[in-house]
């Protein structure tokens, strides 16, 4: 499934599997010491780093918030991967865990903080591995724990991993104050993705100008991407930021079918249709698709995108936390207008309802669980305008097996503690 | 020090789309289908601060605010 690429350019985190602390130590040697939380800022600020969870928010923005609170720190390795479709996090913790960890490290030795928190999704591979190699760190100087998190959609938002990791309840927590400012046992948190620490790890090393050789100036670097659907060789890739969608899609082997749409970022991503769009985490293309979460799906013509997206839809509604009514009413109310569509089962007032819908949930909710929701469900007039027209006169779409992968029920929990 | 000037905002959470906003406030927030808050974007203008401040103090769960940041 995972591609080990050779040392190179676009190379740098997942060509670095060491077989064993020693081996990582005397390859990159021990984790930098900065001289403080100006130090990192300025390093993160000059690299031009921008989170790799999805939103593709500036880190070093991140971190000045925090240094700029009085408390004493907390940092959040955020590894919880809960986009169905991503499988990056975990390969990047099994081929490079060390690259993680001394990311972690660098930020909380210059930000004063004695605590380092590893989330993961609860009952995977990754916690029994994740306790033995932080058991294996000693004198780091800050205190190692791994925190098993309920495997829902939006328990790994950032405040709902404070509020997990402070009250026993994983649902997001409304802003303002952010998780910066008042986060874990109201202290200031940062909570970072596990690859964005892993490049952190890496700038503290070889500096900004050479995390700045590739990638564009915007969002400069390398990204690992989860590429599936119809490819040959579906599986994790790091890429240069700025890479074209088709050319991300070859690296993979190419199409293995005619294709309609490619979903770029994760499940609050966008359809894309052409293979030029960019991948970075500036809004690229014509109907501004960013790179989110690193998620690309092919999806072949013979599927519909709008069934998939209906489908895709109504797990997103159930994975709401239900605290806003934006999202709690509106994503049911868009999943069940988009099976409407895609059944070829439209009333009069559909298509207008769908646009009205989505134009008014965005932005309403307190994490961006609805918006990113209605963005997919957006894309879908766009990239499969031609289809919407077909279901709208009342043309099914043709049976098709499902393309998006979702988590067996075995893999999901219902709880938030 | 500079003052910005207040906008309307609600903590989503707390909303519970009882909609006295929306009576206070007619015409500047109006309700979706299930009768949450749509509030207008940008500062409250001046004229409409005195009826923005009610409808704050009026909001039975307190999740509307005038905020400036």
């Amino acid at each position: 499934m995972t591609c080990a690429e050779p040392l190179n350019d676009t190379g740098r985190l997942l060509s670095g599997a060491a077989p064993g602390l020693a081996a990582h130590r005397a390859r990159y040697g021990p984790a930098p010491v900065l001289g403080g939380p100006g130090e990192l800022v300025a390093l993160v600020t000059a690299a031009g780093l921008r989170g790799r969870g999805g939103s593709g928010f500036p880190t070093a923005r991140k971190i000045a918030a925090v240094a700029a609170a009085s408390r004493r720190p907390v940092v959040v390795v955020n590894a919880c991967e809960s986009e169905p479709a991503s499988a990056k996090d975990a390969t990047l913790l099994r081929h490079a865990p060390r690259l993680v960890l001394d990311g972690a490290l660098v930020a909380a030795r210059a930000l004063g903080a004695d605590t380092v928190v590893l989330c993961v999704h609860r009952g995977t591979p990754l916690v029994g591995w994740l306790r033995a190699e932080v058991a294996a760190r000693t004198g780091d100087g800050v205190a190692w724990q791994v925190a098993e998190v309920p495997r829902r959609y939006v328990a790994s938002e950032a405040s709902a991993l404070t509020r997990f990791l402070t009250t026993g309840e994983a649902r997001p927590a409304a802003k303002p104050p952010r998780p910066e400012r008042r986060g874990v046992r109201r202290r200031p948190t940062l909570v970072d993705n596990a690859e964005t620490l892993a490049h952190l790890a890496l700038i503290a090393r070889y500096g900004p100008g050479w995390y700045r050789s590739v990638g564009t100036a915007g969002d400069p670097g390398t990204t690992l991407v989860t590429v599936g659907g119809a490819v040959a060789r579906p599986g994790v890739y790091e890429i240069a930021l700025g890479t074209p969608v088709g050319a991300v899609l070859a690296r993979a082997g190419g199409p293995t079918a005619e294709l309609s749409a490619t979903l770029v970022g994760g499940y609050a991503g966008t359809w894309v249709t052409d293979p030029g769009t960019p991948l970075t985490h500036d809004p690229a293309g014509r109907y501004g698709a960013t790179v989110g979460a690193g998620v690309l799906v092919a999806l072949p013509a013979a599927a519909c995108g709008i069934a998939e997206t209906a489908r895709i839809l109504g797990y997103l509604a159930d994975e709401s936390a239900g605290q806003c009514g934006p999202c709690a009413f509106g994503l049911p109310a868009v999943a069940d207008d988009l099976a409407r569509l895609a059944a070829g089962r439209p009333d009069p007032d559909l298509h207008d309802r769908l646009v009205r819908r989505v134009g008014v949930i965005a932005g309403r909710g307190a994490c961006a669980h609805p918006t990113g929701a209605v963005r997919l469900a957006g894309s879908v007039r766009h990239a499969f305008a031609a289809d919407v027209r077909a279901h709208l006169s009342g043309r099914p779409c043709r049976p098709h097996p499902p393309v998006l992968p979702l988590p067996a029920p075995h893999e999901r929990d219902r709880t938030w503690q | 020090m500079a003052v910005t000037a207040p906008h309307l905002a609600v903590d989503p959470i707390a909303c519970q789309a009882h909609g006295l906003c929306a009576e206070l406030l007619p015409g500047v927030v109006t309700l979706d289908e299930w009768g949450y808050p749509i509030l207008p974007a940008g500062p409250v203008p001046p004229a409409l601060r005195a009826a923005a401040r009610r409808a704050v103090n009026a909001c039975p769960v307190l999740a509307l605010r005038l905020a400036t940041d």
